[in-house]
């Protein structure tokens, strides 16, 4: 699945608003062509860990992308380092049509002066047919799934190494979580890796690799997504109370 | 009033709308990308004028001078941030604070006497006004509300009429026409300078139109007034933006400053009146719609322009209480179910 | 899905300490001296000293003042109601010609013949009243209703209108004014020497600064703090917010008006130049500088910006080698300094490190009686019913034909997908909007077009799904706000002081709900240092506290913690079982699944299906939609 390198690596990593301390040494990898999933409670710090590996937030201890260490990470090197973050709240332009939207994506590949924004569109649209066919719509008018699957189409319209998501299940009906996440596995064929922040448990680990579990702001636990989903203390305590109850 | 005084009063109306239709694009243009309502927008109108007043009379215009200490003050503030530890993006400090000041020092130290060379040195010296005061008074303000920003908008007025009239004195001037062709079109007389004021704004209006809706950097600085944190996260360099229609704002101001320079008087806080009415018509578009803002430009100029010929004292009154029902109008139009600061 | 219990039991818990930014009520190490002492010290001190004084100090300490209550004004309607006027000079003018006019003018002469000359004065002070009251309702009335920041441009354009005005028409002098105004006469003193009309000055300033600070310290000052937290917030307590923010208005114009009189017949001349934009602007300097939402802060920043011009107006032309009025750039450079780096004004930073040395002053209140409480509907009757409610917007259909029925004693929960049109609907039954066909009822009665005061005062309330609190008010005023319909003290009780009884009932129901809902040990906290998920409780006990027939949560459970959703449905069940009717929009399906009695599904703006929850849960139609069917997707957190 993977050929072994380091894509990401984060070591004794903390994140800290004022004197509460979000995230406290976390030590988390993700190497190339993985999908690492980061589960947990509410509260936990997820959404701070990763705002914070993008650059949005300050931290502390180190940030490697592909051996390379990376001091005082900010949007603009992580971005010109081929990260990509799908935000929590999508961040899209609202008042600004699908393929604009799109277009923008791949707008620090122009700057470099790779021309080829057309292209990956249609790479895009052929991973989300959906996008296609509501190309010349504004973006502020569709719907959860639309705009979720905007958000991480524009994304990889600047050809990331490594796609890092938000909670990408938020606010969707099941239905579309499922649609969304089957395109979140497949995009390993298109040699990028993943790094996916979810408060969906189950459905994490069924697309993940590896897992770690953060729990206050810490790593409670680590392992392969298979093993975990099968781990006693994890279906206790974020699995079994998936099923359905009989009224 | 008969026809021909119609006729002379609508033609005036037009170049007046002419001129406060640039101030309206500026101003909607400094407006959806920084959220900042630009109130001395009219400063770089009146600045350019009597810089290029004092050019044209052979000296050297005192906003050389202001230009060189916001220079200054620009790298002052910029090696004391990066000193604390933020990115600073030396390429375009150094361009706007270094290369742009000395060229337009080189300018002046030249004396040009051709018009077009004059014209020239005063655009370079107003346009590095609008990034520098950016990044001194608005930068630091980033995230901070529209009404904040409204705020610090007022003060700056303040601060630079104030520095008009230390570095201008409080006489005016007039500059040379740039045209003076003289049309006659049934019983009509057309100036060159009407048809240089018209042409160049119509130049100037597609262009921006072009430039924002067509091209990616256009539509990169209107991600950037929509939605910061996305535009930051596709790569979108936000600092720079607001140093681009900053500068654009400053130039369509200069512009705007050479074109009124021959045809009025201009005093070191003209340019605030000039800048006001420009502010009604960008209102009419609700300060986000270029065309409507536009037209209300042209209405602007032949409400003036005929409230002038019935009553010259109360013209101001007339269209300052213009923008209330203007401004009652706009919120009719957007209203909103929801509100939030 | 989220649970106390956690996987490692090694994890170090994470340190949670108050944010240092968050003011918090601390109580002084020193005892003794309150900021009341202080200010009876301050007062004291000034009118002993008051007669020796040099005629210098007399002269700034008068203008001070009359910025003061300008400023004051512009403290209310700015810094606690939210809206930026520029134009407060010219209601200045308007006072200040009003007067004029009826003291100097042949035609005034004629209208207030029967006047001995001594009243001449006062005339003067009604006239300006009526006419700035008149004209500052008719302007606030267009200036408020536009959002945002088209509100501060107006005051720009009328304030410029305004000053045009003066200065244009012949029968208020022109540009040259008009001078030779009696000076006031009080019980047979004059005081025309600017020593003795100072202490009326400052007389007026402190009566104003007592009446303001009571009027903030009640019900309507909570109502209209609550102004700034968004008016749908404010609106869905019952506070009529179009109401509230007229009056503010006029409340600063007529501050300004007074302080205009005053000028008057202090300088007994009054030309149009003092009452231009750029001292609008300087008004707005003091307020902003001061500490823009404390009533002290706009002595202070008077006093600042006052003793600097002075300062300056000597010192720049002596720097600078020629005259003219270069205050303006060092204020508005000042402007800029303090804006960068104080957002609040200077006000707080004192208020700080005077907070360290003193204690704060006791807040007395008499004995509670408990607050009227209204009859609740019988279980099972219909209390909120949507008829076949249908909302287009344009051409899209977000809500079609629903029909939902909310009972007295029954919790009844909508679920559905993104995008099937719940806020749309919720919004239509809390008075939020109107929908384009079909009805809502309240308690029986036909809702169309009400506003959701109507629906508040009918008995229903709600709760926000992103939570609307006044972060800086502690959690006994955000809850307090709640039980705004069920007291009527107005703005004149307020001020004077007539309005404690009732003021002690609201609280002592706020507090009742509070420790109801959990949350006792937070009473004083500031809202904003709370967990989301507390801040969530104190929006439900803020909506209970106003005592509803008719509960409407959104999203209640949304960022809780297992235990925190156990203590909700707790307090839900509880609530139910003494006969409210209970509306949850809700994501989370167990927490759904447990609690409600029925349960309507909307999915594209329709209905699919309606019923218990065991029924729901067998349906193909919402498997299909909703719970995406098969056990490997289980259920969405």
């Amino acid at each position: 699945m993977s050929n072994g390198a380091n894509l990401l690596e984060l070591r004794e990593f903390c994140v800290s608003y004022g004197e509460v301390e979000a995230v406290h040494r976390v030590n988390l990898t993700v190497k190339e062509g993985e999908i690492v999933t980061v589960i947990g409670p509410n509260g936990a710090g997820k959404t701070t860990l990763l705002s914070a590996a993008m650059g949005l937030l300050p931290s502390r201890g180190e940030l490697l992308l592909g051996g390379e260490r990376i001091a005082r990470p900010s949007v603009e090197k992580m971005v010109a380092h081929g990260v990509a973050l799908v935000p929590e709240k999508r961040e899209l332009f609202n008042e600004m049509s699908v393929e604009d939207n799109l277009l923008l994506g791949g707008f620090s590949r122009w700057r470099r002066g790779q021309r080829d924004q057309q292209a990956r569109m249609q790479e895009v649209f052929e991973l989300f047919p959906r996008l296609h066919e509501r190309r010349a719509q504004m973006s502020g008018t569709l719907s959860g799934g639309e705009r979720q699957m905007l958000a991480i189409g524009r994304a990889l319209m600047a050809r990331p190494r490594l796609l890092m998501l938000d909670e990408p299940s938020l606010g969707l009906a099941p239905l579309i979580v499922r649609e969304v996440l089957r395109i979140v596995a497949s995009l390993r064929d298109l040699g990028v890796s993943v790094l996916l922040v979810e408060q969906n448990a189950r459905a994490a680990l069924q697309v993940a690799d590896r897992a770690y579990v953060l729990e206050m702001g810490a790593v409670a636990l680590t392992g392969e997504a298979q093993e975990l989903i099968h781990d006693r203390r994890i279906i206790d305590t974020y699995l079994g109370l998936g099923t359905k109850k009989a009224a | 009033m008969d026809l021909q005084i119609a006729l002379l009063l609508g033609q005036d109306g037009i170049v007046n709308g002419a001129v406060y239709g640039l101030m309206a694009l500026a101003l909607v243009l400094v407006f959806s990308v920084t959220r900042v309502i630009f109130i001395p927008q009219g400063e770089f109108v009146a600045f350019a004028a009597l810089s290029m007043a004092m050019l044209q009379s052979g000296r050297a215009p005192a906003s050389l001078w202001l230009l060189l200490a916001l220079a200054v003050a620009v790298l002052a503030l910029e090696a004391w941030r990066a000193q604390r530890g933020a990115t600073v993006d030396w390429k375009s400090t150094l361009f706007w604070c270094v290369l742009c000041p000395a060229a337009a020092a080189a300018m002046v130290a030249l004396q040009p006497q051709a018009q077009a060379l004059q014209a020239a040195a005063t655009l370079l010296l107003i346009t590095p006004l609008g990034p520098l005061l950016y990044r001194l008074a608005y930068r630091p303000l980033a995230r901070a509300s529209v009404l904040m920003l409204l705020i610090v908008s007022v003060a700056l007025h303040g601060v630079l009429v104030g520095l008009g009239l230390l570095f201008f004195g409080a006489e005016g001037s007039r500059t040379n026409a740039f045209s003076e062709l003289r049309l006659d079109v049934g019983g009509l007389s057309i100036t060159g300078q009407s048809l240089v004021v018209v042409g160049t704004t119509l130049a100037l209006v597609v262009a921006m139109f072009v430039f924002f809706e067509r091209s990616i950097v256009g539509k990169a600085l209107r991600a950037t007034a929509m939605n910061r944190v996305g535009a930051r996260l596709m790569g979108i360099p936000t600092e720079l933006s607001g140093d681009v229609c900053f500068a654009f704002a400053a130039l369509i101001g200069a512009v705007a400053g050479l074109l009124v320079a021959p045809i009025t008087t201009v005093y070191y806080d003209t340019g605030f009146l000039i800048g006001l009415k420009g502010f009604v018509a960008a209102i009419v578009g609700g300060l986000a719609s270029y065309p409507l803002a536009l037209a209300g430009a042209l209405l602007v100029g032949q409400l003036e322009s005929f409230a002038s010929f019935w009553s010259s004292a109360f013209k101001e009154v007339l269209v300052f209480t213009l923008i209330i029902p203007v401004l009652w109008w706009r919120s009719l139009r957007s209203h909103h179910v929801e509100e939030d600061e | 899905m989220s649970t106390s219990h956690t996987v490692s039991e090694t994890v170090p818990a994470a340190k949670k300490v108050e944010s240092a930014t968050v003011a918090a009520a601390v109580p002084a190490a020193r005892g003794g001296i309150t900021p009341r002492h202080l200010v009876l010290a301050a007062v004291a001190l000034l009118l002993a000293s008051w007669g020796f004084l040099p005629e210098f100090s007399v002269t700034l300490l008068n203008y001070i003042g009359l910025y003061a209550l300008v400023a004051l004004g512009l403290v209310m309607l700015t810094g606690v109601g939210g809206m930026t006027s520029f134009g407060q000079a010219a209601f200045v003018g308007l006072g200040a010609y009003a007067t004029a006019w009826a003291c100097t003018s042949p035609d005034a002469a004629a209208l207030f013949g029967a006047l001995p000359p001594a009243l001449l004065p006062w005339a003067g002070l009604a006239l300006g009243l009526v006419i700035t009251f008149a004209v500052a309702w008719f302007l606030g009335s267009i200036t408020l209703k536009l959002s945002g920041h088209y509100l501060p441009l107006c005051t720009i354009a009328w304030g410029l209108s305004l000053y045009f005005l003066f200065g244009n028409l012949e029968f208020l002098g022109g540009h040259t004014g008009m001078a030779g105004l009696p000076p006031l006469v009080v019980g047979g003193v004059s005081l025309a020497s600017p020593r003795v009309l100072g202490l009326l000055i400052w007389a007026v300033v402190l009566l104003a600064l007592w009446a303001l600070h009571n009027l903030l310290d009640s019900r309507e000052g909570r109502a209209i703090r609550s102004l700034k937290g968004g008016r749908v917030m404010a609106e869905s307590m019952g506070v009529d917010t179009g109401r509230q923010r007229i009056k503010l208005f006029v409340l600063a114009a007529l501050l300004a008006a007074v302080s205009g009189w005053l000028y008057a017949h202090l300088q007994r001349f009054v030309n149009p130049t003092p009452f231009n934009l750029n001292i609008g602007i300087e008004y707005l300097f003091m307020a902003v500088v001061g500490g823009a939402g404390h009533l002290w802060g706009a002595v202070l920043g008077a006093a600042l910006i006052t003793l600097l011009k002075e300062q300056l107006q000597d010192l720049l032309p002596r720097l600078l080698g020629s005259s003219g009025n270069f205050e303006v750039v060092v204020f508005g450079l000042l402007m800029l300094f303090v804006l960068q780096r104080f957002a609040d004004g200077l006000w707080p930073q004192l208020a700080a490190v005077a907070r360290r040395w003193l204690r704060p002053t006791p807040v007395k209140l008499p004995a509670a009686a408990p607050l009227p409480q209204r009859a609740l509907p019988p279980r099972s009757q219909v209390v909120l019913e949507a008829k076949d409610v249908t909302k287009r917007f344009g051409g899209l259909v977000a809500n079609n034909a629903v029909n939902l029925r909310v009972k007295a004693g029954e919790i009844l929960a909508l679920i559905g997908p993104n995008g099937a049109g719940k806020s749309t609907f919720f919004n239509m039954i809390s008075g939020v909007d109107d929908p384009s066909s079909g009805e809502v009822r309240l308690m029986g009665q036909a809702m169309a077009g009400k506003p959701s005061r109507a629906f508040a005062a009918l008995g229903l309330s709600r709760s926000f799904q992103h939570v609307r609190l006044l972060g800086q008010r502690t959690v006994l005023e955000n809850v307090a706000v709640g039980a705004h319909l069920r007291a009527q003290r107005g703005w004149i009780a307020s001020m004077l002081r007539l309005d404690r009884a009732e003021e002690a009932a609201v609280l002592a129901e706020a507090r009742r709900q509070i420790e109801r809902c959990g949350l006792g040990a937070h009473v004083d906290t500031p809202a904003a240092s709370l967990a989301l998920g507390q801040q969530r409780i104190v929006e439900i006990a803020r909506a209970l506290a106003s005592q509803p027939a008719v509960l409407l949560l959104d999203e209640p459970a949304a960022g809780l913690r297992h235990l925190e959703k156990q203590a909700l449905a707790k307090l839900l069940d509880q609530l139910r079982a003494e006969g409210l009717g209970i509306l949850v929009v809700e994501h989370d399906m167990e927490f759904v699944m447990n609690l409600a009695d029925r349960i309507t599904v909307l999915e594209f703006g329709t209905v699919i299906a309606e019923g218990t929850p065991a029924e729901v849960q067998g349906n193909q139609r919402v498997l299909d939609a909703y719970l995406g069917g098969g056990d490997d997707m289980g259920v969405a957190a």
